[in-house]
């Protein structure tokens, strides 16, 4: 028969002071676990949310990031015939692509950080349908002019729409602004492909890659075969999705790393702290315990009892550390993509997947710290502990 | 001192919880030690960073190269020593996931420039005699198993191609946390075969100014010397460089605070809690100590010193696993340049871990120290 709920709860409440150590403990470790996983998660969201599924990138073989790769007039003219692409009065949905780097001052500290530049055409809107222009228009091209996503509007000084920007010996005049959904593309900085490959100095008509729109996700799979089979096309076809995932991989698996290493370490230190609370709880009880197995309740019984309050103690801590976690949601911080060097802004996530991970890790360790003593407890001589009495 | 056999039987009294409050202690300086390991890592570039040295590069951004007539140029300018050059490579070494600096140097100049960068004569002077040699720092040797006399195979990304280097030395640093985790290859090989747009252009430029220059004067005439050029300078020194990476690198600083101080805390409470129940369950014993004619004073200094005592043994254990386990090495696989635990780290933690046996001893020692001899007697 197993002891009731009312008795744990009864002896958590006698002894609050250490319990509330053992409760801050776990809940100090699920709140540093559940803000790593938020970085981690959040750093790679912003990455992938750029891309869309029904969309391929296409680069140079050989190259690591966009940054290197490099796509011909030429080729780019055969991805356009290519069946697999979908098409508009306008023509093929394709968006021949340059990224630069500039150099930036930052509004908190003032200190310049690189910021991504992506040179497009207006076909570059329909292509990556999840950016919209809310503020301002887009640029026209062959004008000097910049649109800058959300995040950069905030991350750089003078970058509002109706400021002017000097980048490479040009002024540029900021005339818009674009939401990309909380993706990488709202750290950047859109404008003329045209005019930046000319203010970079390279080649006229060179792009970097150029992303495709396909009839349909299921579409890669011969655009691949198509292209293998042109000898013009040293090319590496992706789903989008997958560049960027790919791209967020290094940072993620960084953030994961250390994130856990934190968080285990904490999670040890936490255990620690609930032995401490559940054995001592097991030595001032030692009568009480005694009492409760003379009165016929088993050992298993006890040991039940002992791992549920210990189990009870680990949910309180980690319901708090979750909710302390909690207002992190949507916190934008920034770092670097080490694909490009350049500064991404993006929001911590706090998803109800994390927060699941969070209890299951604050629960493990109240399991982990209940179980040793509820067995000590359960072995405890009845005899002789009523004797003491 | 007398009372050093009664600390050590206090503490041996209750052995699972003398050991858990040290594991406490151990764990959370490991931690601390580890976070400081880590902020040092984002910051070597700035704490290694050269005090007389500049870095020229291309005002638009990093990634913007330099025509190489600029090196003569600017070593004409006043304040400047010595000037060398390098190319970022940013090649692959069989995959992605094996990342590591790669820089194309002037074989001539660079070592030089670099000091900091130990490399013996004889391994520099294979590297002199063999255009297609490298240098390659001893992390990255280690992680790879390169030996000098190995061929390395890059596959180049912006300068495409398969690109096979010889190993010719291996570099050491004279400073703990210096990067030893750079490729260095010969800068006249990578032109020999680079493509026409990167012919005759430098990632960068590294100056050393003279003794008694003034670096931020340097800094504007080698500006000004290229303004309204079409490759226009930015000029700043190393450790401004360094920080302004460490900058987009983002919040680091504040994370490492934040979580400090949330173990801070818990420490703090698990081991005032310790004590607590230690001197509640000897309220006797203590009571005893005092009628036998000890001062409250005394009883006070006995609590205080076995939780410094418990302190100072968990601090050292978990200072030293710190320390043995940032001597093994990077755990992110190459994403930190270095893993290195400075020693002022190691003082900030023991004077933490002692800080913290302090406090938390210090509630329960008052409490032993007003304790009423008749009352607690009573008690028995």
């Amino acid at each position: 028969m197993p002891l009731p709920l009312v008795y744990n709860l009864e002896s958590v409440r006698s002894r609050w002071a250490s319990t509330v150590v053992a409760v801050l403990g776990i809940a100090g470790s699920v709140g540093v676990f559940v803000a790593m996983l938020a970085l981690a998660r959040g750093f790679q969201a912003a990455l992938v949310l750029a891309g869309s599924e029904q969309n391929a990138m296409i680069r140079r073989a050989g190259s690591t990031s966009e940054m290197d790769s490099a796509i011909t007039i030429e080729q780019l003219d055969v991805i356009e015939e290519a069946g697999e692409v979908q098409r508009t009065e306008g023509g093929a949905l394709v968006s021949p692509e340059v990224v630069v780097v500039a150099a930036l001052p930052l509004k908190k500290s003032g200190t310049d950080a690189l910021v991504q530049v992506r040179g497009v055409t207006p076909r570059a809107l329909e292509v990556h349908d999840k950016v919209k222009v809310v503020d301002g228009r887009f640029f026209t091209p062959g004008l000097l002019e910049f649109v800058v996503g959300r995040n950069a509007k905030d991350a750089y000084m003078g970058t509002a729409v109706g400021d002017a920007v000097k980048m490479g010996g040009a002024t540029w005049a900021v005339v818009g602004s674009f939401d990309a959904g909380g993706s990488s593309f709202d750290s950047e900085i859109w404008c003329d492909a045209n005019l930046l490959n000319s203010t970079y100095q390279r080649p006229a008509g060179l792009h970097q890659s150029a992303t495709a729109r396909l009839t349909s996700p299921g579409a890669l799979d011969a655009l691949q075969r198509r292209f293998a089979a042109d000898p013009r096309m040293r090319v590496r076809v992706e789903r989008e999705t997958d560049y960027y995932l790919k791209a967020s991989q290094m940072m993620t698996t960084f953030i994961r790393v250390l994130g856990s290493l934190v968080a285990a370490v904490m999670a040890l230190g936490a255990v620690f702290a609930a032995l401490n609370t559940m054995y001592s709880a097991v030595a001032e009880r030692a009568r009480e315990i005694a009492t409760i197995r003379a009165l016929g309740f088993g050992a298993g019984a006890v040991i039940v009892s002992f791992v549920v309050e210990s189990l009870l103690v680990a949910a309180v801590g980690g319901v708090i550390g979750c909710l302390a976690a909690l207002p992190l949601n949507g916190l934008v911080t920034q770092t670097m993509n080490f694909q490009t060097f350049s500064h991404l802004s993006f929001a911590f996530r706090v998803t109800p997947a994390v927060m699941g991970m969070g209890m299951a890790f604050g629960l493990f360790m109240g399991l982990v710290g209940g179980l040793p003593p509820a067995v000590r407890a359960a072995r405890l001589p009845v005899a002789e502990a009523l004797r003491d009495l | 001192m007398q009372f050093l056999p009664l600390l050590f039987a206090n503490l041996l009294r209750r052995k699972v919880r003398t050991t858990l409050t040290v594991g406490s202690f151990a764990v959370a300086l490991f931690l601390f030690c580890l976070l400081v390991t880590i902020r040092a890592a984002f910051t070597q570039g700035v704490d290694v960073a050269g005090a007389d040295r500049l870095l020229v590069i291309n005002k638009v951004s990093l990634i913007q190269p330099l025509p190489i007539a600029y090196r003569d140029r600017i070593q004409r300018q006043p304040g400047v020593k010595e000037v060398t050059y390098a190319n970022w490579f940013g090649g692959v070494y069989q995959d992605e996931k094996n990342f590591f600096a790669q820089f194309a140097v002037d074989h001539e100049t660079y070592r030089t420039l670099y000091p900091e960068f130990l490399v013996p004569d004889d391994q520099w002077a294979a590297f002199l005699a063999d255009k297609q040699g490298a240098i390659v720092g001893k992390a990255t040797a280690d992680r790879f198993g390169f030996k000098v006399g190995d061929r390395v195979p890059l596959k180049g990304a912006s300068y495409q191609g398969d690109w096979e280097f010889n190993v010719r030395g291996i570099y050491t640093g004279r400073r703990p946390n210096d990067d030893l985790t750079q490729f260095w290859f010969r800068y006249d090989y990578l032109m020999e075969r680079a493509p026409p747009w990167a012919k005759n252009f430098a990632g960068w430029y590294t100056v050393r100014i003279a003794p008694g220059a003034d670096s931020v004067q340097v800094a504007r005439a080698v500006d000004q010397a290229f303004a309204n050029s079409a490759w226009e300078t930015r000029t700043q020194s190393e450790a401004a460089f360094m920080a302004s990476f460490v900058e987009q690198m983002g919040n680091i600083e504040f994370l490492m605070g934040a979580i400090g101080t949330v173990v801070f805390f818990t420490l703090l409470l698990v081991t005032g809690n310790t004590m607590a129940i230690a001197v509640r369950e000897r309220t006797g014993e203590l009571a005893v100590l005092k009628t036998v004619g000890f001062g409250d004073r005394a009883v006070l200094v006995l609590v205080m010193a076995e939780s410094l005592l418990l302190a100072f043994l968990g601090g050292a254990l978990g200072i030293g696993l710190a320390k043995a386990f940032t001597l093994r090495g990077d755990p992110t696989n190459g994403m930190l340049v270095t893993f290195y635990l400075p020693p002022s780290g190691i003082a900030a933690g023991a004077a933490l871990a002692l800080a913290v046996g302090l406090i938390a001893g210090l509630l329960p020692a008052v409490t032993a120290m007003r304790l009423q001899v008749v009352e607690a007697l009573r008690r028995l």
